[in-house]
């Protein structure tokens, strides 16, 4: 029995659950670093995670703090510079999925890392950027992203696009010339989205355990479409939370 | 053959870094130059253009001190604690002086890099289209046909900063440079630069091969520094890790002006609004700097807002002789 776990535990297990058929993983920092890391443990042990920091196949016993920490580096396959990860790996769609954060998300799945407000200029709050965000949602052959669900990420429009999910609907991508298939899957403390295959319109397809369809809605910023029958996730098993704790554990220690 | 020259941190910093240059110190979270960015602080310098992919707390205590107009970067956050507080109060209210920002993409910024070493004035890439990022750097952003087959491409202008400052593991007495571990984007940035300042662990006679090396020839680089720890509390490995606590605890001390003030100023490190003598390397009057320093909020922004007034402040031709003379 595990009856006792949190929302973002349920979630970080959601999201490794997701990786399961993925074969290599370009990482970003926080939340989709921890559902990673826990899905090399369970899911998928033979995962490539692969850190913007030139770190190839790595396998850290502890969550990383940033991108670039010396476990990363000493764990992996191969360790290249910069130029070498965006230009080589990232840029020619060599790398499966891209799993990225967001601090706001919207109804086409475009993402803001960069300012809140509509005023670039004068910000209200100044995010720290980009990062490599922009050109793992072009060129991964898709994409995850894994963000905490409420009115303050889930807007209607993104105050800024940092990365391109389905621009302003169907067809964009291509206009664009963006060559991986964008977001297929966000994961929230709250439950599932998929962009809908006709309207690319991210659509409620799952809710966690004890979460309603109506409290989904009240943390979206759009009137939220709901497929017809909405699925419930599985609680996270024994093990999984096992394995979670035992990496944060660790992770803490260090 | 023209070698590196071995100088003190505060020699280096001195001769090499002015009022008003382009100074990228670059370390992708491993080998950042830490305790130059400190000696550039200590040493009063204005109006620099900072740059950098992944400015970290080293750029925020450059910024909340008042050494920065202009800030060109792709990621300003704390990594894996949040945000660059001094930073983010530069942006949001121009404190302690209005910062001016430009900023990219990881694959833009070492794009620019690669094209600043290469000699060409701009580099090539998918990446931005469809972004906000596309529509507010048009000087340094657009888009290129290529020429064989037709398509809509990227370019990003060059990046050639005046001054590159990084950190290392080794170097031998001529200078040459060896780093291993997370290679990050350095030696394009000395390569990209004007004048090349390295500080490592440690000075060796001679230079051991290690798996993963990356050399930096000292006929590459101007000034060579020994300052041991130099990239905590990042890291650097063979010699020591990163020191996690030190990122969290700037969380607090950033957040507020005051607290921030009152760490630079124990640090030996000038407030906005004090210029150290750059004629008395190694932060100049510690007395009045004291002095100013306990007004809390940091000192005179009347001062700062004179010598913000003057772009480009400096006198660079007098710089670039001398490292001419050196060539």
């Amino acid at each position: 029995m595990s009856a006792d776990y949190s929302a973002d535990e349920m979630m970080s297990v959601a999201a490794a659950r997701a990786l399961h058929d993925c074969t290599s993983c370009f990482v970003g920092i926080g939340l989709p670093s921890t559902a990673a890391n826990l899905a090399v443990r369970t899911t998928v042990p033979d995962l490539v995670l692969i850190y913007e920091s030139g770190t190839i196949g790595t396998r850290p016993d502890r969550l990383p703090l940033s991108i670039g920490d010396g476990i990363l580096a000493e764990t992996a396959d191969a360790v290249v510079g910069v130029p070498e990860i965006f230009n080589y790996w990232l840029q020619p769609g060599r790398i499966d999925v891209g799993f990225l954060g967001a601090a706001q998300i919207d109804r086409f799945a475009n993402i803001n890392t960069t300012v809140i407000g509509a005023d670039y200029e004068h910000p209200k709050v100044r995010l720290p950027g980009a990062g490599g965000a922009p050109e793992i949602a072009g060129a991964c052959r898709r994409v995850i992203v894994v963000v905490r669900q409420s009115l303050r990420t889930f807007v209607e429009q993104v105050d800024f696009i940092t990365s391109v999910g389905y621009g302003s609907g169907p067809g964009t991508r291509e206009r664009l010339g963006l060559r991986g298939r964008g977001p297929v899957l966000v994961i929230t403390d709250l439950g599932m989205l998929r962009p809908d295959p006709q309207t690319c319109e991210l659509t409620l397809e799952a809710v966690h355990p004890g979460v309603t369809v109506d409290d989904v809605r009240a943390a979206t910023g759009w009137d939220l479409r709901v497929v017809d029958d909405v699925a419930t996730s599985l609680p996270p098993t024994d093990e999984e939370l096992h394995v979670l704790r035992d990496l944060q554990a660790r992770t803490s220690r260090a | 053959m023209r070698v590196a020259d071995i100088v003190s941190l505060t020699e280096g910093v001195a001769r090499l870094v002015s009022d008003g240059d382009a100074v990228a110190l670059e370390g992708f979270t491993h080998l950042i130059p830490v305790e130059a960015g400190n000696e550039i602080i200590r040493q009063g310098r204005r109006d620099l253009t900072l740059i950098r992919m992944t400015p970290d707390i080293v750029y925020d205590r450059m910024i909340g001190a008042g050494c920065a107009r202009k800030l060109i970067f792709s990621w300003g956050g704390n990594p894996g604690v949040g945000s660059l507080h001094r930073l983010r109060d530069a942006v949001e209210h121009g404190w302690p002086v209005p910062l001016e920002i430009e900023e990219h993409s990881h694959a833009g910024m070492v794009n620019r890099y690669i094209a600043g070493a290469s000699g060409l004035p701009f580099a090539i890439l998918r990446g931005y289209v469809g972004t906000g990022l596309m529509d507010h750097y048009p000087e340094s952003v657009a888009t290129v046909t290529c020429p064989f087959t037709g398509e809509d491409l990227v370019a990003v202008s060059a990046l050639n900063p005046d001054v590159a400052v990084v950190h290392a593991q080794r170097a031998d007495r001529s200078g040459n440079v060896q780093l291993w571990g997370i290679p990050g984007v350095q030696k394009e940035a000395v390569l990209a630069a004007d004048r090349g300042l390295v500080t490592v662990e440690e000075v060796v006679d001679e230079l051991e091969p290690v798996a993963g090396q990356v050399i930096i020839p000292g006929w590459v680089v101007d000034c060579v520094a020994e300052v041991p720890g130099g990239a905590a509390p990042s890291y650097a490995q063979g010699y020591y890790d990163r020191d996690n606590t030190v990122y969290v605890a700037w969380d607090a001390i950033s957040r507020d002006r005051d607290r921030f003030a009152a760490w630079l100023d124990e640090h030996g490190m000038p407030p906005a609004g004090v210029r150290a003598s750059a004629s008395e390397p190694g932060g100049g009057d510690q007395a009045g700097v004291r002095a100013s320093a306990s007004e809390p909020g940091g000192g005179d922004k009347t001062g700062v807002r004179a010598s913000a007034s003057e772009p480009g402040g400096g006198d660079k031709t007098g710089v670039r002789a001398s490292a001419g003379d050196r060539a």
